[in-house]
This record gives structure tokens, C-alpha cells and sequence, in this order.
């Protein structure tokens, strides 16, 4: 009986607890009816705060459209995306990379795609942007760009004055003459090292030797290969270029290249634009200024391997797509925009967006009259074994003498001919 | 002896007790490996499956360029197991003697052994990361300074070093715990066969060879068998230091870290390739099951009973 007794306590208390706690949540629905919480999943932590603010500007436009911007760590995010995605929970708005990577959100049908006329000012944009954001195989649009970036030389004019130079490099063969100098003087020429992103400094410089765009447009039709002179060239120029990386420069990782040269210890550093907040955050002291890579000869030819970083999208299971897209709009505006390059330095994909940073607006000038398709991530990053991932092992295994250049680029041909329609036929089965 | 029946009004129990952990087996173990066996056998775009395949994606991995990145991870593999083994339990069989032959300041010494196996993995992987740094690393700052152009190497940069330096790595992490596993071994030696091999007039090093040794043999099959285990899915360290594509130059890619790098891909390098990655995972599984499972019956074998 006792036992009886206590049993039905339980049951009442059990629930009453649970009308109250019904009672409540009705209540706060109720009352919250009209809000709408969307969530934003992002690689841009050190973005955070810029994003917050402008997630509060949009809120006070567009009352009850509440957006938790969350970020991951650059290196974990793809997995963390799709693994969220894969189970159905992931963010109503995505920050998508671009290319091979956004594909991989796009064939299993995680993404909506847009129509032009949803999102206002996106038919302003360039075709090359847009294509960013668009599929392998299929071609709608699923993202509003957000970026572009390019690769280029950063310098330390002070550090260079030291070595008895004063001025940048107005040539390819006077670059590789004041890396002679600055090593000569018993200082530190280049900061890169060559961990995965010696495929960066490669396409520094490689532009230069396999001729630009053109080579890009005859590989991706399949008129050429990996294996053309020119593209050997490419490769070989980074022998030259590794005598003036730092000691035991295989084992130095990208974090130490970028150190050595935002604390002042090196002439040159090859890289993206995008360091630039980097390298100002980490010492506000440093002064460096930004180069395209320089021509062959005076007042040559001169190519900028530049890309599109990514784009804003909407997960195709979100509940919310209109107002999803509302937050989209104001992405694509050029307020956002000009906001976008003013605060975090990095050259906003909006149309118009005026580049008011001298350093910024070098390597948009750069990006405008020398822009080439940065290869291997704009053309080869969409299957495995990718032509960067080819690259990023061939180069180091190149540079500590296991390979030559010659197999590296057989290598690089083969591995993406298994994947490549257009060089069917044209590689040597392995 | 009279073998032990088991009566019916056991039955129930022993199932009850049973059951939990078979049921979490099942869901944890078989459910998964199944569904990585199902997963291997289809070809898919992304994390979406397109068609079965049959053992297509298993005939991907002995070709080109998948042969080469899954035989190198697999020869490493098995460098990183022997080398383990032979160096681990060496010197762990030392450090467990020399600690059981201490006559004061034991527990300290079993704690300073130890420590390095409770320290986080990944806190291990950057600390050494940091001191073999080329540029701002201790060893090769001592090397400049001292002009010992001999310790002045990429440690972690080159592809012929970069391995062993890793298994340096694990060693000097996880040496503590075979140490600890022995010096068990080791006190759970019944006193009187060595006070009776004393009085009979054996040395130290008779007694180590003809009774502890021997007596050890259970423990040598635990660190055998995890060794095994660990070393063929060693993931953890090269990932810290070598990153998802194994550098420099692919040197330090595992079995597990292709399997990592090709299921879920990587921002610069690679895309996700779920029926390659189940494959790899599939043959992962039953070499480490299979080879555990006969490493155990052959090593259990040669125990001997006290």
C-alpha cells in the first residue's frame, strides 16, 4: 500500500512538473511567435566579431530574423560541415568554399540552389565569380560570392634597405638577383617553407612560366597536359627559388614561414592577399608592402593566379529559406560589401566595393590586369587524387631531389587523368 | 577436477550481465563495421551513393594512384609496429626492472614514467612539433649554436627522417605504459620462486632470465597485442604533425589517416571518396582483427601458468 501511495506521488508530481514546463515553452512560443532563428556555420573564426556586428546591423533592419553565426577552425570545418549536413542538422545558412570543395555539398543535394532574381545585384557579378559557385557537373548557381584573392609577394622594404636594396623587384631575374643579394648579406631572403603550402608559392610564380590563362584554358580542353615544357618550367623554377628558403626549409611549417616574416626576420614572403589582416594583427610595428609577381622581361607579360574564396549559401533542408535569403540579399549589397573590405581587409566580391587600403588596392589592381585561373584549385580540386594534392607531395619530394620535375608533372597527369575526361586518351595507363 | 555446471537458475543472470555489453558490441562494433563493408561495395559522388560496384573500389586500391599512397601507408604501418615493438617493450621491460629492483622512491618513479602517457595526445604531438621546429625549436637552435651540423636537421621535413622521428615521438609518449603493464607482471611474481632460486644460488640476471622473463609472458601478450592494435591505427600523431595529407611529401601517411583523408576529404588536397575510404576501412578491420585475434591464440599459447 505504502509502496502504492508512493507511486502515485511520483505520477502527480511527474506531471504537474510537465504542465508547468508545456505551460511555458507554449508560453514562450507564444510570445516569440514572430521571430525567426537561423544558424550560420563558418571557417572564419578570427571573423567572428566582424560578422556578429554585421548580423546586428542586419537584425535592426529586418526585426525578428535572429542569425547565431558559429565558427570552426579553417582545418575541420569541410568535415564538420558535411558530417552536420550528412545527419540533417546543419546550419540554415552556409559559408561555402568555393569550387571542388562546394561541390562536395552540392551533389548530395545539401544546398538550394538560387535563381538570379532572388538575390538582388548578383547578375552585376563576373561570370568567373558566379562559376565558383556552381557545381562540377551540375550548373546551377548555390552560392552569392564572397571574396576573391590572389597570390603575390609580400616584402619588407625596411629589411631589404638593409641588405643594400631600394627598391622591389621590377623583373623576374632582378627578383631572383635580390634574393641572391639579401642571402649574400647573411639575411633571410624567403620566409616560405614547404609544408602543404608550397603549392601556393608554386602558383606565385608559375603563371609566369607556363604562360597564364592560355595554358589554362588548352589543359582544361584537353589540348595539353601536365607534362608541356612550359608547365615543366613551372616546376623547375622552384629549385632556384629553394636556395633562398630557410634552412631545413622542408620541415618549416607555414605557421613558422608566416612568423619569420610578419616578426621582421625575412626579405620576401610568397603568398595570398588574404595574410594581410594576418600579418597586421599578429605585429601592428611591421611595415610590408605587396607585389604582383614581376614580368620575365621590363614591361612584359605579368599573371596573377587569382580565385574566388567562396560564396553564402542556403542548406537546402532549412525551414527558413525566405528569410535565409533576406540575410543573403543583404550579403550580396554593396554596404555589406564596402563594410566586408574596410573592416577585415580582404577584397569583397560585391561589385563596385571601392578598395580604400593601399596594400589591399595593389592586389586588386593585380587581380584586374593580370588575374589568371589559380590551376589547380579553380580546375583540379574536384576529384581524388586532386592536382593539388599531386602537387603539394611532388614539390617537396622534387625539392629533396626523390623526384624530378618530369615526374612529378607524369604524376600530376596521371592522377588527375583518372578523373579528367578531357585527358582520356592522352596519358600513358600507369 | 570436477568441471563447474552452470544450473538453470544461473541462466537468466548471466544473460542479464551479458546482454548489456553485447547489445552496445553490436551497436558500436557490428552495426558500423557492416555498414562500412555495405558502404565499400557502392560507388558515390560526395556522400551521395550511386551504385553497387561489387569489389570495385577494393581493385581502385592496386591501382594507380591509389596503390602507391596505400602501400606506402601500409609499409609504414608495419615500420611503425616493429620498430615499437622492439624499442618499447625493450626499454619499458628495462625501465619496469630497473623500478621493481629500486629499493626506495618507487611510486615516484612509476608516476614520472607514467606521466607522459596521461598527457593529451595532441598537447604531446605540438610540444614536440614545437621542439623539433627547424626555425624556433630548441634542438636545432642548440645544433646552430654548438655548430653540430649532425643534429641540424629537418627533422619533421624530411621524407627518410619524418617517420622515425614520429615513432620517436610515440615512443617517448606511450614508453610508460608497457613499463607499468611489466612492473604488474613483474610484482605479481610469487616471492617464493625467486627467494628459492636465491637460496639455490642464482644470480640476478639467472633470475630475470629463467623466472621473471618467462612469468611475464601474459603481459608481454596484452602489450603485444595493443602495440599491434595501435600501430596499424595510428592516427593521431602523424595528423597533429603531418597534417591530413602526411608530410613532407606524403612520407608519414597511415592507413588510418588515407582512410581519414579520403572519407571526409581536406580543404586543399583532397575530396571525399566514401566507397575508397570504407574499402581501406574494411581492410583495416580485419587485419587488425585478424591479426590481434591470431597474435592473441599463438602469444596465450606460450604463457606459462605459475
Amino acid at each position: 500500500m505504502k509502496g502504492n501511495t508512493l507511486t502515485r506521488r511520483v505520477v502527480a508530481m511527474s506531471l504537474s512538473v510537465a504542465i508547468a514546463v508545456s505551460g511555458s515553452i507554449f508560453a514562450v512560443s507564444s510570445a516569440k511567435a514572430a521571430d525567426v532563428d537561423l544558424t550560420m556555420y563558418s571557417w572564419r573564426v578570427e571573423d567572428k566579431v566582424f560578422y556578429e556586428d554585421v548580423i546586428k546591423t542586419f537584425k535592426a533592419k529586418n526585426p525578428g530574423i535572429n542569425i547565431n553565426y558559429q565558427s570552426f577552425p579553417s582545418a575541420d570545418y569541410q568535415t564538420i560541415l558535411m558530417s552536420a549536413m550528412a545527419a540533417g542538422k546543419g546550419p540554415d545558412i552556409v559559408h561555402v568554399r568555393a569550387y571542388g570543395a562546394l561541390d562536395q555539398l552540392v551533389v548530395p543535394g545539401y544546398l538550394s540552389p538560387l535563381e538570379m532574381s532572388e538575390v538582388k545585384g548578383l547578375n552585376k557579378y563576373s561570370k568567373d565569380l558566379l562559376n565558383s559557385q556552381r557545381g562540377f557537373s551540375d550548373k546551377r548557381l548555390f552560392g552569392v560570392p564572397f571574396a576573391t584573392q590572389n597570390l603575390g609577394i609580400f616584402y619588407n622594404a625596411a629589411y631589404l634597405r638593409e641588405a643594400g636594396i631600394f627598391s622591389p623587384p621590377k623583373t623576374y631575374p632582378e627578383f631572383l638577383e635580390q634574393l641572391k643579394k639579401v642571402k649574400a648579406s647573411g639575411r633571410q631572403a624567403l620566409a616560405n617553407g614547404g609544408s602543404t603550402h608550397i603549392e601556393q608559392m608554386w602558383g606565385t610564380i608559375a603563371p609566369m612560366f607556363y604562360g597564364g590563362t592560355t595554358f589554362f584554358d588548352d589543359v582544361v580542353d584537353g589540348k595539353k597536359t601536365f607534362t608541356d615544357p612550359a608547365f615543366l618550367k613551372s616546376l623547375e623554377a622552384m629549385q632556384d627559388l629553394f636556395t633562398y628558403m630557410p634552412n631545413n626549409a622542408t620541415a618549416v611549417s607555414y605557421d613558422a614561414s608566416r612568423a619569420l616574416f610578419f616578426s621582421g626576420k625575412a626579405a620576401f614572403f610568397m603568398g595570398g592577399i588574404f595574410e594581410l589582416g594576418y600579418f597586421r594583427t599578429q605585429n601592428p610595428k611591421i611595415k610590408f608592402n605587396f607585389m604582383a609577381t614581376p614580368p620575365m622581361t621590363p614591361g612584359g607579360k605579368q599573371f596573377v593566379s587569382t580565385w574566388a574564396d567562396g560564396g553564402y549559401a542556403i542548406n537546402s533542408k532549412t525551414k527558413a529559406r525566405p528569410e535565409a535569403l533576406k540575410f543573403l540579399n543583404y550579403l550580396a549589397s554593396k554596404e555589406f560589401g564596402q563594410n566586408f573590405t574596410d573592416t577585415i581587409s580582404q577584397i569583397s566580391a560585391v561589385p563596385g566595393v571601392r578598395v580604400r587600403d593601399m596594400t589591399l588596392g595593389k592586389a586588386a589592381s593585380a587581380q584586374t590586369k593580370f588575374g589568371t585561373p589559380y590551376i589547380m584549385l579553380v580546375g583540379f580540386r574536384y576529384k581524388n587524387p586532386t592536382g593539388s594534392a599531386l602537387l603539394q607531395t611532388g614539390i617537396p619530394n622534387m625539392l629533396n631531389g626523390s623526384k624530378t620535375a618530369k615526374q612529378v608533372a607524369e604524376d600530376v597527369n596521371k592522377g588527375v587523368g583518372a578523373w579528367f575526361a578531357p585527358f582520356a586518351g592522352k596519358i600513358a595507363t600507369p | 577436477m570436477k568441471k563447474r555446471s552452470i544450473h538453470s537458475y544461473q541462466k537468466p543472470w548471466i544473460v542479464l550481465f551479458i546482454a548489456p555489453a553485447l547489445i552496445l558490441t553490436f551497436i558500436f562494433t557490428v552495426i558500423p563495421a557492416m555498414t562500412l563493408l555495405s558502404y565499400s561495395l557502392f560507388s558515390w559522388e560526395s556522400f551521395k551513393r550511386i551504385e553497387f560496384v561489387g569489389f570495385a573500389n577494393f581493385e581502385r586500391l592496386t591501382q594507380f594512384p591509389f596503390r602507391q599512397d596505400f602501400t606506402l601507408a601500409f609499409s609504414n604501418n608495419v615500420k611503425v609496429f616493429f620498430l615499437l615493438m622492439f624499442v618499447q617493450t625493450s626499454v619499458g621491460l628495462l625501465l619496469a626492472y630497473a623500478i621493481y629492483t629500486l629499493k626506495r622512491g618507487k611510486k615516484f618513479f612509476q608516476a614520472v614514467v607514467f606521466l607522459p602517457v596521461i598527457m593529451s595526445l595532441v598537447i604531446v604531438a605540438f610540444i614536440w612539433k614545437l621542439i623539433f621546429d627547424p626555425l624556433f625549436g630548441p634542438i636545432n637552435s642548440l645544433a646552430v649554436q654548438m655548430d653540430w651540423p649532425w643534429l641540424n636537421q629537418p627533422w619533421l621535413g624530411e621524407p627518410g627522417m619524418a617517420l622515425y622521428t614520429l615513432i620517436f615521438i610515440g615512443f617517448w609518449r606511450w614508453v610508460g605504459f608497457p613499463a607499468i603493464v611489466f612492473l604488474a607482471g613483474m610484482n605479481s611474481i610469487n616471492d617464493e620462486f625467486l627467494e628459492a632460486a636465491r637460496i639455490d644460488g642464482a644470480s640476478e640476471g639467472q633470475i630475470f632470465r629463467k623466472i621473471i622473463f618467462p612469468l611475464m609472458a601474459p603481459s608481454f601478450t596484452i602489450i603485444a597485442i595493443l602495440t599491434f592494435i595501435g600501430a596499424f591505427e595510428w592516427f593521431e600523431l602523424p595528423y597533429v604533425i603531418g597534417g591530413v595529407t602526411g608530410q613532407p611529401g606524403g612520407s608519414t601517411t597511415t592507413m588510418a589517416l588515407l582512410f581519414y583523408r579520403l572519407a571526409f576529404g581536406t580543404v586543399d588536397s583532397a575530396t571525399v571518396d566514401v566507397g575508397m575510404s570504407s574499402a581501406i576501412g574494411v581492410v583495416l578491420f580485419l587485419f587488425v582483427g585478424i591479426g590481434a585475434a591470431l597474435g592473441s591464440y599463438y602469444l596465450r599459447k606460450r604463457e606459462v601458468q605459475q
